[in-house]
């Protein structure tokens, strides 16, 4: 049990940064310039495809580096030529912008790499046990990702606390009429954040392509989940985006594990359940098949009570 | 250009494409083979299709069938029901008549509907299909149709394979059921508990999970639950990515234990496993490279290596659906002994036929269209010993045979009433 309990915190501490990288990048340029980037999935899975080019080419840790650089500089672009253009006709129009923008990177990567999923592997550098604990290894790969992960909140960290850059994104994303008003250079430092962000997530693409699936469906699936992250943790506060990420990370890998239904809680009340009826279905279901459904619900329940989220500092 | 002229160009294109669409099929005989060509499970699909792509051009190399070369023509289902029906829709719209399918029980279950109430309201029409691969037995038992053909051992078959190789295994004492939460991953779990009990009572089930299909993209949470069972051997009916990242990761969690699958075998899973499936990892199949050494048959290498050759990617992908051959083969019997290319004479040509595999006769039951064919298990070992010859998936691990099972030992009993039309 305590192997098990160990194991899934590790699981859950994995997904939960994997997830923050993700998050992180959405969580700035949501509060610093109100623009819902529905297109950040899709940097992340650019990250993951140009690692597995660069990897075929020149091997796997020229990739951990140059990927991300150049979806950054992508990233820069798309806020330069795309998103500062549509900016004057307001929100909706750069919420329509980035939707666009999410399927012509979905069709692009079909076009270029084709439908099925791509052999991105694990580097045989990485590709054995760091360690055994009880019975079960730790492939030196996951610690790696650890290791990548956590050292990236330390630096981005640093970097929002420690420099003046860092305060200015910082006012901006609370303040950001009244940064523009002291003269910052405020679209400069919007397109900084956008193309800092979407390197993040191409960090977590190139680290996360190999360790999941690198297909094209892989943005689809992420982006959702990144949304709740964002929301849960609250506007404008990376704290709570990685507290979140964490919390999402556990729900979801313990939920696997808990074979429990409503049935099985409502006898321990001493209450039995008809087998019958139309009801039937929502009784028998068990916690371990709701993981997928558990971060919206999480969502949902936390918009109604919380709407700013865990650490939100602003309504809006 | 006005609006108005690009209407009238998009129209003229579309009549000029109708208009040539019949033109050619009358030439060909052709085969649609409606499964997933994108998506999580494309890697599967695009394997089935290079399959039946092989036997298309073994077959118009002998100079076809009927004086007509066949054809395989693609349509993508994206593994859901909804798009499979539209997809059937546009091959009987081309006027294609045989249809073929294999990947998801719950596409097969809806293809099946489908066809039944259109051969009902196009009698003149009919349209047959043969299934090769979703074999949730209710297909050939309750649900039985005239114009389904199922030439894969069906899931109950299969189970019984593996219960009856377990029974004689004493040391295996605990075992862990994982599957795809869908009506096949269901009907696994099912047949499992229920035979297991019957055969080995003493076995401890340890665990019984169903995750959904296709959605996992990590199995670490359910390898850390199948090590705290203290599982000795996991039974799991998964296929394509649900089957190669599962291994993928029990492997990276070093996990102990032994995989009795359905689809270990092929279609990206022994490159997941790698090493760590030596001696572990086990199917149960219809075909594996080993047999025509192991049975002596270079007819049969012969077919493996051409398929290595052309289609298997440099290896990464080889020759995987051994009834692919067989039901291709007897396809063209069928059409042969029908004479001609028309739905309702070829199924019952097919009925009670009888075919010659390499490796012993297999029948297609008249009553419920069931192939009866032996079934093999293996394990995955290590090439060069025991004398195993050509590996898979350039893992450097191929295929040896544990048991063989008796095509008439497969059998079962089946509750199947069909309606048959007027011959």
């Amino acid at each position: 049990m305590l192997e098990y309990i160990i194991f899934s915190l590790l699981n859950s501490l994995l997904y939960g940064m994997l997830l923050f990288m993700l998050s992180s990048g959405l969580t700035l340029i949501f509060s610093m310039m109100g623009v819902l980037n529905f297109a950040h999935a899709s940097f992340f899975m650019l990250g993951a495809y140009f690692a597995f080019q660069i990897s075929v080419y020149i091997g796997f840790w020229p990739a951990l580096i140059l990927a991300p650089l150049i979806v950054g500089f992508l990233g820069a672009l798309v806020e330069r030529y795309g998103l500062r253009t549509v900016h004057k006709y307001g929100h909706v129009a750069e919420l329509l912008f980035t939707v666009g923008l999410a399927y012509l990177i979905e069709e692009s990567v079909n076009l270029i790499w084709g439908r099925s999923s791509v052999d991105y592997r694990v580097p045989d550098a990485l590709d054995f046990a760091a360690f055994t604990l009880f019975t079960t290894d730790l492939s030196a790969y996951r610690v790696f990702m650890l290791v990548i992960s956590v050292s990236m909140f330390v630096v981005l960290f640093l970097i929002l606390t420690r420099t003046r850059i860092g305060l200015i994104i910082q006012a901006a994303l609370t303040h950001p009429d009244g940064v523009s008003a002291l003269g910052h250079n405020v679209p400069g430092v919007f397109m900084l954040v956008f193309g800092g962000g979407c390197s993040l997530a191409a960090l977590a693409g190139v680290i996360g392509g190999n360790y999941l699936v690198t297909e094209p469906a892989m943005a689809a699936q992420l982006g959702p989940i990144v949304f709740v992250v964002v929301v849960v943790g609250g506007m404008g506060s990376l704290t709570g985006a990685f507290v979140a990420s964490l919390l999402l990370g556990t729900l979801q890998t313990f939920a696997v594990g808990i074979e429990y239904s409503l049935s099985d809680l409502l006898a321990f009340f001493g209450v039995t359940m008809e087998a019958g009826g139309i009801l039937k279905d929502i009784w028998r279901i068990q916690v371990s098949h709701t993981g997928p459904i558990l971060p919206y619900l999480f969502m949902v329940l936390m918009l109604i009570f919380r709407p700013k989220g865990i650490m939100g500092k602003r309504e809006s | 250009m006005t609006f108005r002229k690009l209407c009238f160009i998009l129209a003229g294109i579309a009549i000029l494409s109708f208009a040539a669409g019949p033109a050619t099929a009358a030439d060909t005989i052709k085969l649609a083979y409606i499964d997933p060509l994108s998506g999580g499970f494309a890697n599967v699909g695009d394997a089935g299709q290079k399959h039946f792509q092989y036997m298309a051009d073994i077959i118009n190399g002998r100079g076809g069938v009927l004086g007509k070369k066949i054809e395989i023509v693609p349509f993508d289902n994206k593994i859901s029901a909804k798009e499979s029906l539209i997809q059937l829709k546009n091959a009987i719209d081309q006027g294609i008549v045989f249809i073929t399918q294999g990947n998801g029980s719950s596409v097969a279950g809806a293809l099946i509907e489908a066809i039944n109430k259109h051969n009902k309201r196009n009698p003149e029409n009919p349209v047959l299909y043969f299934n090769y691969a979703a074999v949730t037995p209710a297909f050939t038992e309750e649900k039985c149709s005239f114009w389904h053909f199922r030439f894969d051992a069906h899931v109950d078959m299969k189970i019984a394979a593996i219960t009856d190789y377990i029974k004689g295994r004493s040391d295996i004492k605990k075992i862990y059921l994982i599957n795809q939460d869908y009506v096949f991953g269901h009907a696994v779990r099912d047949a499992a508990i229920s035979m297991l009990k019957e055969k080995r009572p003493d076995i401890e089930i340890v665990g019984n999970t169903l995750h959904p299909l296709i959605k996992v993209k990590d199995f670490s949470p359910y390898i850390a639950k199948i090590q705290a069972s203290g599982a000795d051997a996991v039974i799991t009916g998964n296929w394509g990515a649900d089957q190669s990242l599962l291994v993928k990761s029990g492997k990276d969690s070093g996990l102990d234990v032994e995989w009795y699958t359905f689809y270990g075998g092929g279609l990206g899973s022994p490159a997941a496993i790698g090493a760590a499936g030596e001696g572990r990892l086990k199917q149960v199949t219809e075909w594996h490279n080993a047999l025509s050494t192991e049975e002596n048959q270079p007819a049969d290498e012969k077919f493996y290596l051409g398929y290595q050759e052309k289609y298997s990617d440099g290896g990464r992908a080889p020759y995987y659906y051994g009834r692919i051959r067989t039901m291709m083969e007897m396809f063209v019997l069928a059409l042969e002994k029908a004479g001609k290319a028309e739905p309702t004479a070829v199924a019952f040509a097919l009925e009670d036929m009888q075919y010659d595999t390499p490796y012993g006769t297999v029948t297609m039951r008249g009553f419920d269209h069931q192939l009866i064919q032996p079934l093999y298990i293996s394990t995955m070992t290590k090439v060069g010993t025991q004398g195993v010859k050509y590996d898979v998936e350039n893992t450097g691990l191929g295929w040896k045979t544990d048991g063989r099972v008796e095509a008439e030992d497969t059998a079962m009993p089946s509750p199947c009433v069909m309606k048959r039309p007027k011959k």
